[in-house]
């Protein structure tokens, strides 16, 4: 995903050329060993499993061309998953993004114990998700939650297990506190980029506090947002599996369910391996469309330096 | 347009770093003024204080007669050109120059019309859309000027604008800035450690060290009398030559046991200096009164093509004396070095001039 990116600040150096026309392939070979064993075998394994259609018990076997993914495509149970993983991931993005964004600029300001802030607002992303799943779990559980039972003392009729929407909300928060550190230290390094000179510039160029920030400051950060965009979109797809199972489970119904939760339900649960590995191939041509998407329109708008 | 007051300015920093110590400076309206001194001096500092970009730690700052401490850059109506430019890099030449205008909420045909006749003025016209990196030093050095220019500030700023052009270029911007200082009439501050600049843009020069002013007048009447060592060795190229002196009953003598012969009249004289182009150079030996007359051996010749600087040691120091055109002395010649006595300047023990 990334590689394109670095591949185009690597070629600036100069070239260099081996005298042997053996040793580069060599040198090579172990990194084409492991993405051929660990990435293109497994998909060509996903992809010729899409194809195929099996008893639960794995007796028989027959091959049935697109015939899963017709039915996998046909499928509301699906469908609903698909719409269920946009609203999650951009939820998730923003609120993740706009978070931390927020507490950069604070960290920014703070005059005394910078460092400090810094150190505790990066502890969150060393959890791991399913623990940071439990953790909001417990604080919201209807019935022992600390602050489910605040909520309800608000008069908010709290209750994850039952209402769909809360459950996401749920998932929504603990799926963007663990990435907000994340998102925080890029947002700090891409703050203390910004010239000083340029916000004083600014400031005797008669812009207020706000205005100086989001004219000069928030377009030079541009290349941070853009990564980070990418990353968390990729995160919120890919990497809360372990916060979905954790927390919600898919439920209440299927109103939690991503697409992700759905390939390890269909297949590792229900043992519909066809349905579960087309879901998979469709899945991975969601991935590459998405981030051929954001380098090819995204990142024109994207000024470095 | 609007005057500028220093009244003994001091900036003391957290760390307890005194960078400027009281400095009062008068800017009469539309003159410019120059602060000059060694890096560490407090020029810039001072320049940011009248920006609003430094807390005053002391003393006040007034623009047009209004003290100005307590209120920020934001609202003080000052343009500043910054070293690095400081140009917006993701807006258009254009956008740079209109920044300021749009956060004052000036109508957009306004806008427009004084942007582009702006960029007429600096010969930007063709370069408005764009952008600060497709442009060269010389090039983004104008946008910045425009971009002070166009919003027809109380005061403008300069923070070192030219130190980083080549020689060619600085010579010619440093004439256009002089230039459109005095077309457009705005009082200015322009902060420079190079003093050639100092000496052809300054209405005003003040020269600082360590945090204080050491001098403050004309160009002219500073090169010609300068108050301290320190304004002398730093104001002229290449600086005045200064010898040791060590006092005698019979008058000052150099280091080396060279009686002078005379003295400015009143006080104990420490320090004698003379600048290389009001000493002659010559072979023969016939007494001079009412001269300082230095024998001399010539170390080094550097011949610049209208001038030559001939590098002697005397009087137990190393001594620089300009003569014009070829010179006719080559190194090991022995000469003598005379400079008439009303171009001597002298110098008591603490450094402060005598005469």
């Amino acid at each position: 995903m990334g590689d394109t990116w670095i591949a185009r600040k690597i070629s600036l150096s100069p070239r260099v050329v081996f005298p042997n026309k053996i040793l580069p392939f060599l040198l090579v070979a172990p990194q084409l060993a492991i993405t051929l064993v660990f990435f293109y075998w497994p998909a060509g394994q996903a992809l010729y499993q899409s194809m195929l259609r099996q008893d639960p018990f794995g007796l028989r076997t027959k091959f049935v061309w697109f015939a899963n993914f017709r039915k996998v495509l046909a499928d509301p149970a699906y469908l609903n998953s698909i719409k269920v993983t946009v609203v999650f991931s951009l939820a998730t993005a923003i609120v993740a993004m706009c978070v931390a964004l927020l507490l950069a600029v604070m960290a920014e300001k703070a005059v005394r114990g910078k460092g400090l802030y810094r150190t505790l607002l990066i502890w969150p992303y060393a959890v791991a998700p399913a623990i940071a799943g439990m953790l909001w779990l417990f604080l919201f559980n209807p019935s022992i939650g600390s602050l489910a039972y605040l909520l309800r003392s608000l008069g908010i009729a709290w209750d994850p297990l039952l209402n769909g929407t809360h459950a996401m909300i749920l998932l929504v928060s603990a799926a963007a506190w663990k990435q907000i550190s994340y998102n925080f230290l890029f947002f700090v390094a891409g703050l203390q980029a910004v010239p000083k000179t340029l916000i004083e510039a600014a400031a005797m160029d008669g812009a207020g506090e706000t205005k100086r920030f989001w004219t000069i400051v928030f377009p030079l950060l541009a290349p941070t947002t853009f990564f980070l965009l990418v990353v968390n979109t990729v995160y919120a797809l890919f990497d809360t599996f372990g916060i979905v199972h954790a927390v919600t489970g898919g439920g209440p119904g299927k109103t939690t369910e991503t697409l992700v939760y759905k390939v390890y339900n269909d297949g590792f649960v229900n043992l519909i391996l066809g349905d579960s590995a087309a879901q998979s191939v469709i899945l991975m041509a969601i991935v590459i469309a998405l981030t051929a998407i954001q380098f090819r329109y995204v990142e024109r708008k994207v000024h470095y330096g | 347009m609007a005057t500028v007051d220093l009244k003994n300015v001091k900036k003391v920093y957290p760390s307890g770093v005194e960078a400027v110590k009281g400095v009062s400076i008068a800017i009469p309206d539309k003159e410019l003024c120059v602060l000059v001194g060694p890096s560490g001096c407090g020029k810039s500092t001072l320049l940011r204080m009248i920006a609003g970009l430094e807390t005053i730690s002391a003393g006040t700052v007034a623009i047009d007669g209004k003290v100005v401490n307590a209120i920020g850059p934001t609202e003080r109506d000052i343009a500043m050109v910054f070293q690095n430019y400081a140009l917006y890099p993701h807006m258009k030449v254009y956008d740079n120059m209109a920044y300021g205008l749009r956060n004052r909420g000036t109508p957009k045909d306004e806008i427009d019309s004084r942007v582009r006749s702006t960029a007429k003025v600096l010969e930007l016209s063709a370069l408005l859309d764009r952008r600060p990196r497709e442009l060269s030093g010389g090039q983004r050095q104008r946008v910045a000027m425009g971009r002070a220019i166009v919003r027809n500030p109380k005061v403008f700023l300069f923070d070192e604008p030219l130190s980083n052009l080549d020689a060619k270029l600085r010579g010619q911007m440093r004439v256009e800035i002089k230039n459109l200082q005095r077309t457009l009439g705005v009082t200015s501050v322009y902060v420079t450690h190079d003093q050639l600049e100092a000496m052809t843009l300054a209405d005003i020069l003040v020269v600082m060290n360590a945090g204080l002013v050491e001098q403050t007048g004309a160009p002219l009447d500073i090169y010609e009398k300068p108050a301290s060592i320190f304004v002398a060795s730093f104001i002229g190229a290449p600086p005045m030559n200064l010898l040791t002196l060590t006092g005698s009953s019979s008058g000052p003598i150099l280091a080396d046991g060279t009686a002078i012969g005379f003295a400015p009249s009143e006080t104990q004289a420490a320090t004698l200096g003379f600048r290389p182009e009001d000493a002659d150079v010559t072979f023969n030996a016939e007494a001079l009164p009412g001269a300082l007359v230095l024998p001399t051996t010539v170390e080094a010749v550097e011949p610049v093509g209208a001038e030559s600087f001939l590098h002697c040691a005397a009087g137990g120091s190393r001594i620089v004396v300009r003569v014009a055109g070829r010179a006719a002395a080559k190194p090991g010649d022995q000469l003598r070095v005379v400079a008439r006595a009303e171009k001597l300047h002298w110098f008591d023990q603490a450094g402060k001039r005598v005469n």
